[in-house]
């Protein structure tokens, strides 16, 4: 594959995953994007959806990007939580395959259902059929989702969506939808831990 | 200077009001004038005009540099120029000697018509209010019916702050760097060293030193010194002086040992021969009284809730007089209201006086931001 290809591939994959992200928000919400990186998820959301919201980056050069692209951002880092938002003052909070760069992955999905009525998460399936290929062929997998070596991922956290499910019954965070996409970005509805690539949700607290 | 990027030769312009000013203490200028520099073209739709407010110590030269002083480049020089991140070749560009000022703007070294001499002490307290209402009156005579922008740093900021509240429909853009919604009372124990440098200076009289023909130098001088403590972090301090010895050795006396000491009398020295110790003290009990929440029993959302315009709001890491928190508590009151805004914290070890400097990243998101700017 050529850098062109590889980008043009890249593009359409996250095309789609911003596809699935908007169909599950109403027109004119007002939302809350963590770890949004040059802003282009919320500048679709807003060109598409009419959707407005605020990023949440640490990176400079995201930030940087965040303001080239006209996307209201917030420079902070919010491994440390959310600290200066206040409760519930989103429609939604979306963390789009950014959750695994995070160290501290419950306080993050703690917080996103302090600000939000309800939370997006989108991330990599580590239990994805090729990665599990891999792993057991003796190699850290690289796949479609996740793209990166091991010495190079930015990525700290390696979860599945058996993993995540777990961790959201012990939050008391209720999962209301979910969805599961293989590497060809067909829905997958058979055993999603296996055929799954990338997995979405919709989180709310239990009531 | 590179003469293609500089706005090259400017003349400071005059412009008097005759209508009274109330100032927020009560008190009523009767008429005042104010010094200005304007910098680019304002276009047919009067839709391109910036202003770029000062900060304590500033003046209206901020770009350019003048006929009869070329080494007189303006404060701001690095940021405002053709295809500078304030682009002069798309913006209009204002600069403005506050009220009370020292430059050319009416102030305590203006005569008072009643008495015809020198206001000194009498001159009125004007807040960061009675400044914007001041540079309202300059924008009707200059035919600006709303701003692309109003910007600055530190006092700076809080004036276009002040803006986006007293005149939320003529500002579209709020660009507030390394500020604070109200001073701390540490902020304010430092203003207070330094006002009272100046007022138990044995030349001071109460302010009048000017009849008696001298000038409390050495208790500006001092201000000046406190001040430029607060201005630089510790690191960029270790880093730029450490403990490095003026002569070598400790001469054990109470002269230049140490090259901070050396640094700290030079820019005393420097200031106290050319600033007025009156509009010193006036600009420091300015910052202390600017507090827009005060009205609103300490509720900065509740006070940010008339602004309307968009907002870039950005810190310093190494700032401790106007710490990156302070600018968070704007930030989130902005949010709080619903209000659009942008805010960067960077990285940078010059502490506040970092607003000033060229960080290629600082002017950056300066250059991006003010190019989304619709003109």
């Amino acid at each position: 594959m050529t850098e062109h290809e590889r980008r043009v591939k890249a593009e359409q994959r996250e095309r789609f995953d911003f596809a699935v992200i908007a169909n599950w928000l109403q027109p004119g919400e007002r939302v809350l994007d963590l770890g949004c990186g040059d802003g282009r998820l919320l500048r679709y959301l807003d060109e598409t959806r009419d959707v407005t919201g605020y990023g949440v980056e640490i990176d400079q050069e995201s930030v940087l990007g965040c303001i080239r692209n006209g996307v209201d951002v917030i420079q902070m880092n919010i491994e440390s939580g959310l600290q200066g938002f206040e409760d519930h003052s989103f429609d939604r909070a979306i963390i789009s395959q950014a959750l695994q760069t995070m160290h501290t992955t419950e306080r993050i999905l703690s917080e996103m259902l302090r600000v939000a009525h309800e939370a997006v998460v989108s991330f990599p399936n580590f239990a994805y059929r090729s990665n599990r290929a891999a792993i057991a062929a003796g190699h850290m997998p690289v796949s479609e989702d996740l793209p990166y070596d091991w010495f190079d991922t930015p990525n700290v956290r390696f979860f599945t969506i058996v993993d995540f499910e777990d961790l959201c019954a012990r939050l008391g965070i209720e999962i209301r939808e979910r969805l599961a996409f293989d590497e060809a970005g067909r829905e997958v509805a058979d055993d999603p831990n296996l055929n799954g690539s990338l997995a979405f949700y919709r989180l709310g607290r239990k009531s | 200077m590179s003469p293609e990027n500089s706005v090259g030769l400017v003349t400071p312009q005059r412009v008097r009001f005759d209508t009274p000013l109330t100032l927020k203490s009560g008190a009523v200028l009767p008429g005042f004038e104010l010094a200005y520099e304007s910098y680019g073209t304002l276009n047919a739709d009067r839709s391109n005009a910036v202003l770029v407010c000062h900060a304590l110590a500033g003046s209206h030269h901020v770009a350019g540099f003048y006929a009869d002083d070329r080494e007189n480049i303006g404060w701001w020089d690095n940021l405002v120029g053709p295809g500078k991140p304030l682009d002069t070749h798309r913006f209009f560009v204002i600069g403005v000697n506050n009220l009370g000022g020292c430059y050319g703007s009416t102030g305590p070294l203006s005569i008072k018509p009643e008495t015809g001499k020198r206001y000194g002490a009498d001159f009125p307290l004007v807040t960061v209010e009675d400044w914007v209402a001041a540079q309202a009156r300059l924008a009707d005579h200059l035919g600006i019916d709303t701003w692309a922008a109003v910007l600055g740093g530190s006092l700076g900021g809080m004036q276009a702050l002040e803006w986006s509240l007293q005149f939320p429909d003529r500002i579209r853009h709020a660009m507030v760097i390394a500020s604070a919604p109200k001073l701390s009372a540490q902020n304010i124990a430092f203003n207070e060293v330094a006002r009272q440098a100046i007022i138990s200076d044995p030349d001071f009289h109460g302010g009048h030193y000017a009849e008696h023909g001298v000038l409390p130098t050495r208790g500006l001088r001092l201000a000046r010194m406190v001040g430029h403590i607060t201005y630089l972090s510790d690191s960029q301090m270790a880093e730029k002086f450490g403990r490095q010895l003026r002569h070598g050795e400790h001469k054990f006396s109470y002269d230049v040992d140490f090259e901070i000491e050396s640094y700290l009398r030079y820019q005393g020295n420097k200031f106290a021969a050319f600033f007025d110790a009156n509009t010193y003290l006036m600009m420091t009990k300015a910052l202390d009284y600017f507090d827009p929440a005060y009205a609103y029993a300490g509720h900065l959302p509740s006070a940010l809730a008339r602004a309307k315009a968009r907002f870039f709001v950005a810190s310093f890491s190494t700032d401790w007089r106007f710490a990156p928190a302070r600018s968070r508590e704007i930030v989130f009151a902005l949010l709080q209201n619903g209000l659009r805004v942008v805010y960067a914290e960077i990285d940078c070890d010059a502490g506040h006086d970092s607003f000033l400097l060229d960080d290629q990243h600082y002017h950056a998101l300066l250059r991006a931001y003010l190019e989304n700017i619709a003109v």
